[in-house]
């Protein structure tokens, strides 16, 4: 039987997720396994080694690099304190003294009689990790983080800007192929993820950022207005640590494409629940898609296998065009041909054939095609 | 192991998504390939062992051939007949590949030696870190500590000179206390290649903090650079270090009959190679899906240069990005609205698998995939040069001419073998389009020939030459490459319609050639690769092959796929900036190349 694999996002009614939490270096977990934490409970903590400043003493006091120890007032390992002396020559007699003041607080970390410098460590700085979704602490990594499990609703987008947030799911639009136009957004939408249709643009999008919106859920964007939005062409798609006041998730593309009626639908009926979402998006070798995440610990997950669109590619599956031409369109399989067939590029390529809503047919790449749900 | 034992061999690559595998035979005295097999790449989860991808590779293999190579999970050794090889090999660019950061003092002299060996090693070079390249200490501190690389290699000074530039960049090395990409909990391997009079200063601060290596001095004395033990380090650290750290990497070392390599080290291997064997000056590029490299001897020197973000797919946008819209679209025979171009390549972008279904998208592909390859091309020009810093004798002609030191080695006149390798050239439909692509991309002058890697084992044959050169280089001249043909192409302009060339020759089918071929023009000469004909070529007033304005050349011409190529579009090319007239010119032209459909 015709069978095929392609790749497809992610969109699940109900599943148990499971997210790992890990500190950037090794520190300390403050939960414990079994502990339930909410999306903002700290969950372990580290410092980050302080900033380096480097001072050339034996230049600054006119010596050779060799004479440093002579003139050192602290030594490798002591506190030292803003604006005090760390070095001294002693001068004539005790007077025409010169001094050498610590531009920082923190500790000498050593001296170097080869280059004269002496380098300086700020104060560490200290960094933790929250949970970032509702749910059960299931696993310690010791001295870097926890798995952190929870059920509920799964959704990943195909592109987003904007890192980690939080927000009740609010829907702005009447359909999944209505436009999210910016007077559809008010201030009652403040700390909200809000769901559009097929596209927002950039007044829509100053004005969520303006209001305080959490994030913003649509189908599609234009790559001019995300050059606006990042201040620049952006190169790779490697993104989530900018600094945008809003999340930015995009579940088909860029341009105006309706969401996928299931995506829409899901979303809908979470309408009211919290939803942690993050826009980080790498598509690249090991792959990072963006996500929302709706836990939903009160309703039972179902008995079977969760449907999701990573299975095979089947005739009467659904798919979405995803490369010109019809791109963007819906669709189901009526044929998965084995042998290779001619494009019109003159590609040798292996296709399918697809039935549009509208009854017309056509014969695509396999590559161009993504199986949805809904 | 000596040459004669050697009737079977596999080598497999493992690329970030796919793995390839092929099989070579010993067949009536000469090797040939035999087939080649690809399964997807399983280093990441839910398998997390390469192994897994490589054994369905080779497995492929062998339905493909009839030739039995595994025994459960183990490969046979030695070869006998149907059975068992005699080499297993593999190379790999999985997991994101190798990724260095390189130090040195002066930016132009031992960081950029430094540099050079990192790359010809197969590193992605991640940042070159120098005592002058403008950036206060604790901004190269954080650098290193945000970009957490697999490796360092720090260099500086010649052996002899002042120590304490290179113990300042050792200072700012330990202190951002460095942490490797993999595996937490390890110490970053650093190899130390500078000045040999501060080994002990450099192991006093990094000992401590990094798995610290020290190897000969790069750059010994400033009119010499010697990589070779910086390289040589590199790749052992890689094995043990970086690979040892990727799921299922210590079984697949197990397997292999050499070091696994670097997939573009080993590339490089073979492009050196064949310019030494058939002493020729050779440009070799590689286009990807997110990276384009390009590969050169000139002068019997090798240089390799990784542009990390110019390829078709995963880095397309940044295509747009680098070159500009309009340096995209002029090579568009229609017009498109900016914002739908600028669409569809995100849309690419994101989802990098898809392929173009009509002509006019196609086209679009074409036209950015030339823009990558330029600029990679003019990254590879100005990295590719001689020694900085060296002095020079000269005679009073060359003082007024002011040629400084480290200018680049790359001669197109004297370019010999332009050798395109990547989906975009190697699948694309007619050959003919790879041809236009690598004559528009790289511009080459006088007499150059032309070809493409057929399935891109160029990577294979690399880890191969290092071990057994007779077969790796017999498979690349047999089996490997296609050639396209030879371009000929007359450095000079003129006004549209002037006399350019005469061409005179006789085709193998006795067909007597003596044509004036105008400015502006390109021509075609069907001939196979088996044809070569003895050619007499005269440029017009203004024009030069080779050698001399003006002076005829007299040579034989070899042909291809494509066939004997000549290119009177004009040395240097420009594009007419008029709308009306560019389409017609890029109509007229592929047209003259029957490179589309009609």
């Amino acid at each position: 039987m015709a069978h095929a694999y392609t790749p497809g996002l992610r969109v699940s009614e109900m599943t148990v997720l499971r997210k790992n939490r890990r500190l950037p270096i090794l520190g300390e977990v403050v939960v414990k396994k079994g502990d339930k934490v909410s999306s903002d409970a700290i969950i372990a903590r580290t410092h980050l080694p302080g900033n380096v400043q480097l001072v050339n003493v034996a230049s600054k006091l006119g010596l050779p690099p060799e004479d440093l120890p002579s003139v050192m007032l602290k030594k490798a390992g002591d506190t030292i304190e803003k604006g005090k002396p760390i070095a001294e020559t002693k001068g004539f007699f005790g007077l025409f003294r010169s001094a050498v003041n610590s531009p920082c607080d923190g500790s000498l970390e050593s001296i170097s009689t080869v280059t004269g410098q002496v380098i300086l460590r700020e104060p560490p700085t200290p960094i933790e990790v929250n949970a970032y979704v509702d749910g059960e602490v299931v696993e310690i990594f010791e001295n870097e983080g926890v798995a952190v499990e929870m059920q509920g609703s799964f959704i990943q987008g195909i592109f987003g800007v904007g890192g980690e947030r939080t927000g009740e799911i609010h829907v702005a639009v009447s359909g999944p192929d209505e436009k999210l136009d910016a007077s559809l957004l008010d201030d009652s939408m403040k700390g909200k993820v809000v769901i559009g249709g097929s596209h927002i643009d950039w007044e829509g999008l100053q004005k969520a950022m303006s209001i305080g919106i959490s994030g913003i859920v649509v189908g599609g964007f234009d790559d001019p207005d995300l050059k606006k939005l990042l201040g620049k062409d952006l190169g790779v798609a490697i993104t989530g640590s900018e600094d945008v006041a809003t999340t930015l998730i995009l579940t088909e593309g860029f341009g105006v494409i309706g969401m996928a009626g299931g995506t829409f639908a899901l979303l809908k009926s979470r309408e009211g629940h919290k939803a942690s979402i993050n826009g980080a998006t790498q598509i690249r070798a090991g792959v990072i898609r963006p996500e929302i995440v709706v836990p939903m610990p009160d309703l039972a997950l179902p008995s079977g296998e969760v449907a999701s669109s990573t299975a095979g590619l089947d005739t009467g599956s659904t798919i979405r065009v995803i490369r010109e031409p019809h791109f963007g369109r819906l669709g189901e399989v009526t044929g998965l041909p084995n042998e290779l067939q001619k494009m019109e590029s003159e590609s040798m390529v292996r296709v399918l054939s697809v039935r549009f809503s509208d009854g017309t047919e056509a014969t695509l790449p396999r590559a161009n095609v993504e199986m949805i749900e809904g | 192991m000596a040459n004669n034992t050697i009737n079977a061999i596999v080598a497999t690559d493992c690329g970030s998504t796919t793995t390839k595998a092929i099989l070579i035979k010993l067949v009536d005295g000469e090797y040939r390939l035999i087939v080649r097999g690809e399964a997807p790449t399983t280093v990441e989860a839910p398998f997390e062992d390469v192994t897994r991808g490589v054994l369905n590779a080779v497995r492929e293999v062998e339905e493909l051939s009839n030739h039995t190579i595994l025994d459960g999970e183990s490969f046979i050794h030695p070869n006998d007949g149907d059975r068992g090889v005699d080499l297993y090999l593999s190379t790999s660019s999985a997991g994101g590949g190798l990724q260095m950061m390189v130090a040195g003092v002066v930016k132009s002299m031992t960081a950029e030696s430094a540099q050079r060996a990192a790359l010809g090693a197969g590193a992605i070079v991640m940042d070159v870190l120098a005592s002058n390249d403008g950036r206060l200490p604790h901004e190269q501190i954080e650098r290193i500590r945000h970009l957490r690389p697999d490796m360092i290699l720090l260099s500086g000074g010649i052996d002899g000179g002042t120590i304490t530039h290179v113990v300042e960049l050792g200072q700012v090395i330990a202190a951002a206390d460095p942490k490797p990409r993999l595996g937490i909990g390890y110490n970053l391997p650093v190899i130390y290649a500078g000045n040999k009079d501060a080994t002990d200063e450099v192991s006093g601060m990094l000992e401590s903090k990094t798995s610290l290596y020290m190897v000969d001095n790069l750059r010994p004395v400033l009119e010499r650079e010697n990589l070779g033990p910086a390289r040589e380090k590199i790749h052992d650290l890689f094995m043990e270090h970086v690979m040892a750290q990727a799921p299922g990497y210590n079984k697949l070392m197990g397997w292999t009959d050499a070091p696994i390599m670097p997939t573009p080290g080993a590339v490089g291997s073979i492009i050196e190679t064949i310019a030494r064997r058939q002493e020729i000056e050779v440009v070799g590029v590689d286009i990807g899906g997110a990276t384009t490299d390009v590969f050169s001897v000139f002068q019997n020197t090798f240089n390799r240069t990784v542009s990390a973000n110019l390829g078709m797919s995963y880095s397309v946008s940044n295509v747009l990005a680098e070159a500009g819209i309009d340096n995209v679209m002029r090579w568009v025979p229609f017009k498109l609205p900016e914002l739908e171009v600028r669409n569809r390549i995100k849309n690419k972008m994101i989802r990098p698998t898809t392929v173009p279904q009509t002509l006019e998208d196609l086209k679009v592909e074409q036209a950015i995939a030339r823009e990558a390859l330029r600029l990679a091309f003019v990254q590879h020009k100005s990295f590719a040069v001689g020694l900085k810093g060296v002095q020079q004798e000269r005679t009073i002609s060359e003082a007024f001419t002011q040629s400084a030191s480290g200018e680049t080695l790359v001669n197109m006149r004297d370019l010999d073998l332009l050798v395109g390798s990547g989906g975009v050239l190697s699948h694309a439909p007619r050959r003919q389009q790879a041809a236009l692509m690598m004559a528009d991309a790289f511009l080459p002058e006088c007499i150059t020939r032309l070809a493409v890697d057929s399935i891109f084992m160029m990577p294979q044959l690399g880890v191969l030459a290092e071990v057994h050169e007779q077969s790796a280089t017999e498979v690349f001249e047999k089996d490997c490459l296609i050639h396209l043909g030879t371009l000929i192409a007359p450095v000079g302009t003129a006004q549209e319609g002037k006399p350019c060339v005469k061409v005179e020759m006789t085709l193998p089918d006795g067909t007597n050639v003596s044509d004036d071929i105008p400015y502006g023009e390109m021509v075609i000469y069907p001939m196979t690769v088996e044809d070569s004909v003895a050619a007499k070529l005269t440029p017009a007033r203004g024009f030069d092959l080779g050698e001399g304005v003006g002076k005829t050349l007299e040579c034989t011409l070899t042909g291809g796929v494509v066939g004997v190529m000549v290119d009177t579009r004009g040395r240097p090319f420009t594009l007419p900036t008029e709308e009306g007239e560019r389409v017609s010119k890029l109509e007229k032209w592929a047209k003259a190349f029957d490179a589309y459909p009609a």
